[in-house]
């Protein structure tokens, strides 16, 4: 459209295509689309900064933000005294992704070194199609620092927490075990987990090129540690039980044992010790037999140690007083075509001295005279047949068969505690309302700090005393178990021997238990023991649980600092030795 | 006029000056927080492990091993003990 006149030289103010007159369409139109154009751009930055700013800035913050979690510890667990009974300590874990761990076999053989494993091993770990592989597991920070030094592709590490039992099998039936993950397995562990396990927090922060965090940005949600508990055990007494008991199982060459200790005025479980037992520590040989917690989970025949219950019950329904007389003689007692007889015949013998002398004859007649359904009852209102609500894994509640059922020569056996079953913890608990003036106290794992002053009562005070005295004679002279005497303290206790049931029949084999209280004056303790199988010549509650009782009592008694009730000189029978207290 | 805007120049530049410097401070201040923190939880992380060896040391097996063959104690014999009776005078 320009038209040039030849060779012209034009400045270009003259410039002729400044005289065209072009049509003035083409200049709105150009004006049109540069305005259009900046419409478009202001819309569509309206668009970024208005409607879809968070999007974007989210997607921007993501470039340089990062979320870390904070890690909780798992809370700690204490004896009653606050002694560490599991603890958390961190621990790293080293993990792989095979696809850019691409490791020179020098490389492999310097990792498995500082890691302490076989290299071959280690290779056939990273030859793998997964896309991530653990390593190794809870190793000390110490090696992780090592491995970190190495700087290998594809190796990063991870922390973790492990817990770690510093009474090892002395408590490892109370206190249990966590897994790799940290949630309970077993015990206590398991009973408190939710009050145990901690919860992560997390903070977004600003990282630099270096990997430090230059700022917080957004709220830091802070972590909650677990929180400790404060176990009613005393890792003192835990021991005695413990150590005494295993000495024991080993001199009677028994199967299983186990012993509870209550605080007879609190209801706090002060020990629970079972053999045989596991190092929480290392657990990488467990079998079934070692992980049960005897005390809580297995129920026994608990044979004579429940005639003190058929007699209170006497007693209080009126039926009977300490001093009616009971003809025993001549030893058995024969109900429909089953017969009832006692280990050493006796004749006439008083309430208190069928106690004493353990007469299951004398027991079976003053059942005769109760009521089956107020017998029940009884049973009941001590709690067995029931579980003891301690929340821990595995409780049992025992098997106490309806009473609507029974038979009179069944409720003749249930009245020595054979035909009925109970755990040694109920046993023991069972046995507060004597150590206590008839009321039944509920148990507690933890700490309780002040006395409950009153269970739920069973038999009266009244009662409840003068089978105390009953139980006091039967561990003097003459009764089942003079070698569960202490010198300095007044103690009360009852004998069992039950055989075991095997197949649905009484099997050649013993369970021999003993529970008992002291000091007489104020109980303060209630000790129950159980042997299981004693071989080696002796079975009779009196002879393997009594001495076991008599030790742990008496060494308790003083780490307490219980003043003694007795004159020190007691009338030592001359077959019992004295009871080689320890510690 | 111009003497103004050099006047709100300076004080412009001033200004962002001394945001460089406060945030840089910020950020130190905060650098030093965190290694704090860092020493905070180590510290913890020690307590625990301190504890750990506390009662592993004073487990009561280890106080009756090294009581009995280290330091040749026994528990007395009952005829050997003499109780204090709380009430006063004493009991044998």
């Amino acid at each position: 459209m320009m038209r040039f006149k030849g060779k012209v030289a034009h400045k270009f103010a003259e410039n002729p295509l400044l005289q065209m007159r072009l049509p003035t369409w083409r200049s709105r139109l150009l004006g049109l689309l540069i305005i259009g154009s900046f419409v478009v751009l202001i819309g569509r930055a309206f668009y970024l900064q208005v409607l879809n700013n968070d999007f974007l800035q989210e997607k921007g913050e993501s470039r340089y933000r990062r979320d870390i979690e904070i890690s909780a510890s798992r809370g700690r667990i204490a004896d009653r005294h606050g002694d560490v009974l599991a603890i958390s300590t961190p621990m790293k874990s080293v993990w792989a992704v095979p696809q850019v761990a691409r490791l020179t076999p020098e490389q492999v053989v310097q990792l498995a070194s500082v890691l302490e494993m076989n290299p071959r091993q280690l290779a056939q770990k990273l030859d793998t199609e997964k896309t991530f592989v653990f390593l190794r597991r809870q190793i000390p920070p110490a090696v992780a620092e090592r491995v970190a030094e190495l700087k290998l592709p594809g190796i990063g590490q991870d922390k973790e927490y492990r817990r770690f039992y510093p009474t090892g099998e002395m408590t490892a039936h109370m206190v249990g075990f966590t897994g790799v993950d940290d949630r309970g397995l077993e015990g206590v562990e398991l009973a408190f987990h939710g009050q145990l396990l901690g919860q992560p927090g997390s903070r977004s922060v600003i990282k630099d090129r270096r990997g430090q965090i230059v700022e917080d940005v957004g709220s830091i949600k802070q972590p909650q540690d677990g929180k400790e508990v404060r176990l009613a055990l005393d890792s003192k007494i835990q021991y005695l039980a413990y150590s005494h008991l295993k000495q024991a199982i080993s001199e009677h060459n028994a199967k299983a044992g186990g012993v509870v200790v209550i605080d007879a005025r609190t209801g706090e479980i002060v020990a629970l010790a079972n053999w045989p037992t596991y190092n929480p520590n290392n657990r990488d040989s467990l079998s079934g037999a070692q992980l049960r917690n005897r005390a809580l989970t297995d129920t026994f025949e608990p044979g004579s140690t429940l005639k003190p219950f058929t007699i209170a019950l006497g007693m209080e329904s009126g039926k009977v007083r300490s001093e009616t007389i009971i003809n025993c003689a001549p030893g058995r007692l024969t109900i429909g075509n089953a017969t009832i007889s006692d280990a050493h015949p006796h004749g006439a013998l008083s309430v208190a001295q069928v106690i004493q002398k353990s007469s299951n004859v004398g027991a079976a007649k003053i059942a005769a005279m109760l009521p089956s359904q107020t017998m029940w009852q009884m049973f009941d209102d001590v709690g067995f047949g029931q579980a003891p609500r301690l929340g821990f894994p595995g409780e049992v509640t025992g098997r106490v068969r309806p009473w609507k059922t029974w038979k009179p020569i069944e409720q003749a056996t249930m009245s020595y505690g054979h035909g009925i079953s109970v755990s040694l913890i109920q046993l023991a608990r069972a046995y507060s309302v004597f150590a206590r003036d008839g009321d039944l106290v509920p148990l507690s794992l933890t700490r309780v700090d002040a006395p409950v002053t009153s269970g739920a009562t069973v038999f009266s005070a009244r009662t409840a005393r003068e089978v105390r005295m009953m139980l006091e004679m039967a561990v003097q002279p003459g009764g089942t178990a003079p070698k569960a005497q202490i010198p300095g303290y007044r103690v009360a206790g009852k004998t069992g021997t039950a055989h075991k049931l095997e197949g649905g029949r009484y099997a050649n084999k013993y369970v021999s238990s003993f529970v008992g209280f002291a000091p007489v004056s104020d109980p303060r303790l209630i000790i129950a023991v159980m042997i299981d199988e004693p071989s080696a010549g002796k079975h009779y509650g009196g002879a393997v649980a009594a001495p076991v009782f008599a030790s742990v009592m008496g060494s308790s008694l003083r780490t307490l600092g219980i003043p003694p009730d007795a004159p020190l000189v007691v009338a030592e029978t001359p077959k019992a030795p004295l009871p080689k207290a320890r510690l | 006029m111009v003497r103004l805007n050099v006047v709100l120049l300076l004080v412009l530049v001033l200004c962002s000056l001394g945001v460089v410097t406060s945030q840089h401070k910020a950020r130190r201040i905060f650098q030093a927080l965190e290694v704090e923190q860092e020493h905070a939880r180590q510290l913890e992380v020690e307590h625990g492990q301190l504890q750990l060896e506390l009662s592993t040391w004073g487990a009561a097996p280890r106080i009756e091993k090294i009581a009995r063959e280290k330091l040749r104690m026994s528990t007395p014999e009952s005829p050997r003990v003499i109780t204090a009776a709380p009430a006063g005078g004493s009991s044998r």
